[in-house]
């Protein structure tokens, strides 16, 4: 008996949901546009964390070290920077390296290389790029080298210079900006998405308060309330369904088309720069489709079956 | 069977539909209620399916107080009733027989029966021809077969009828009367109102009169005296 309860609830949704075309079409548009809502949260809030990503990425200190600091102390000092909880990354860069790095760079330039020939030894000292996990965290990185810099077998310091100080005004900023914005993010998006269940449940509402007439004869007939309230829920699930199919597919296209328009607007040189945010929607959609799948289909589904549950609670109280 | 006791409804507006109505109905009567417009007669038989409360008084059925039971117990009395109803009360998007399918699924019959009893029954109200249409092609007189075959098709216990000749024709109007008559020697207890003096006569049951919610008359085998 159940299962023919269920078959028939079943049935009668679908044959409902034809015969109601317009109703249904109606409640798709709604329910697509707030899913849509909710996908341009989730790519906004993506895009929005690439870029944060993008521009931490970019904010970094140099320690740099005594000319004839030996290799092993600076390897110690990078081992203990990387046992910190706050530091993301450590990067050496052996004098050699840095000596390399600045001939490719100035090798067009003959006055600077013949400079530097002048001077014959590699003036540039080692350097650690130290990268934290959090932009606030420069000043304490910086407070613990300070304190712990480690002297030579001649007492002369090995750290000669941290470059905290000159970078300190981007990164008090930035550490100020980016929880603010993250914030800002987070109150639009519960905004937008509270908007998106009040005009959803009202528009659901209106279709069952059509059909209120139906329920109660229903309810007349003998029928009991799942048997009424069944089909009801059962159309509001396919309304789910169908515009959260139809929003997947927008986003998708949405998310190949942004990284063709970001490239135009942006010019492919500066968007190589922040290479992070390159790509980063249709990356974000195809590594994280089976996350976004679920919260598009979820809402969807939830949405329209509860929204019919609780407009029909109203009319069956005959 | 069916009791009413000192039942009494005034509306929210102070007028009165019911004023201390009293009367039983045995099983496998043939009851018919008559009286003008606004007599009263429609509000009594919304209180058997608890479509509306008595102000006063109470309503029994087998003993039980329709007005008190719970949801289930509500559900599965109304399917021993079958009803109908004035304004035909037809569900408009469904097909005649979803219509009357839908009253027997509710009852929980079988597919099987159901495939089987819906069309005899459309037979029995001679619409077999408009099995798939929907109610809003259907003339009134057609609407109101199809709500008494929905009425008729559980085998209830009791079939109540209000006006159901209203927009019938006169051949029409004796065919119903005739269903009902035969539902009734079958064993199904009816209760119908009516305006119509020709099918008062021709049934000769018991015969309740009612004026401004009373009733002024209750007789066997009574004729339309008003």
């Amino acid at each position: 008996m159940i299962f023919t309860n269920f078959k028939r609830i079943t049935r009668t949704g679908f044959v409902n949901f034809w015969r109601n075309g317009f109703l249904s079409f109606a409640a798709i548009v709604v329910l697509t546009i707030s899913l849509l809502a909710i996908g341009a949260i989730i790519f906004s809030g993506a895009f929005g964390r690439a870029l944060i990503a993008d521009v931490k990425d970019k904010v970094d200190i140099n320690v740099y070290f005594a000319l004839n600091a030996p290799e092993q102390d600076i390897l110690a000092v990078q081992a203990d920077l990387d046992r910190l909880p706050e530091v993301a990354s450590t990067t050496y860069i052996s004098r050699d390296r840095v000596l390399a790095k600045f001939k490719m760079k100035w090798q067009d330039n003959a006055l600077i290389m013949q400079g530097l020939d002048e001077i014959g030894d590699n003036p540039f000292p080692a350097t650690l790029n130290v990268k934290a996990r959090d932009p606030g965290q420069y000043g304490s990185i910086a407070q613990y080298l300070s304190n712990k810099n480690p002297a030579m077998s001649d007492g002369t310091p090995t750290i000669e210079k941290v470059n905290y100080e000159q970078n300190k005004l981007v990164i008090d900023r930035l550490s100020k900006i980016i929880p603010a914005v993250e914030r800002a993010g987070l109150s639009i998006a519960v905004i937008m998405v509270l908007v998106a269940i009040i005009v959803v449940f009202n528009t659901i509402r209106l279709i069952v308060y059509t059909s209120k007439d139906e329920i109660s004869v229903m309810k007349l007939v003998g029928a009991s309330n799942i048997y009424v309230r069944g089909p009801l829920i059962v159309s509001g699930i396919m309304y789910g369904i169908i515009s959260a199919l139809i929003t997947l597919i927008i986003m998708a296209a949405v998310a190949y088309w942004s990284d063709a328009v970001i490239m135009r607007f942006a010019g492919v040189e500066i968007a190589s720069n922040f290479e992070l945010v390159v790509n980063v929607l249709s990356r974000y959609f195809a590594q994280n489709f089976g996350q976004i799948f679920v919260i598009i289909m979820g809402t969807g589904v939830v949405l329209g079956a509860l929204s019919s549950y609780i407009a029909a609670k109203r009319y069956l109280r005959v | 069977m069916i009791y009413y006791d000192k039942v009494s409804k005034v509306y929210p507006d102070k007028s009165v539909a019911l004023d201390g109505v009293s009367f039983g109905v045995e099983p496998k009567e043939f009851v018919t209620i008559v009286g003008h417009s606004g007599a009263g007669k429609t509000t009594l038989m919304k209180m058997l399916i608890a479509e509306d409360w008595p102000t006063e008084g109470a309503v029994f059925f087998e003993s039980s107080n329709i007005h008190k039971l719970n949801k289930r117990a509500m559900s599965r009395l109304r399917r021993r009733i079958g009803t109908v109803f004035q304004d035909y009360r037809l569900l408009q998007n469904k097909t005649v027989y979803e219509n009357i399918a839908f009253a027997m699924e509710a009852a929980g019959r079988t597919d099987s029966e159901i495939s089987a009893d819906v069309p005899h029954v459309l037979e029995l109200v001679d619409l077999g021809h408009k099995i798939w249409n929907f109610p809003k092609e259907l003339s009134g007189g057609e609407r109101q077969r199809v709500a008494i075959a929905r009425a008729i098709v559980t085998q209830p216990d009791i079939i109540i009828a209000d006006e159901p000749t209203g927009n019938l024709d006169p051949t029409n109007t004796y065919e119903i009367i005739r269903i009902l008559q035969k539902i009734n020697e079958l064993g199904t207890t009816v209760l119908l109102t009516t305006h119509n003096k020709g099918v008062v006569d021709t049934i000769g049951g018991r015969v309740i009169t009612m004026e401004k919610g009373k009733v002024v008359r209750d007789d066997k085998g009574g004729k339309y005296i008003l």
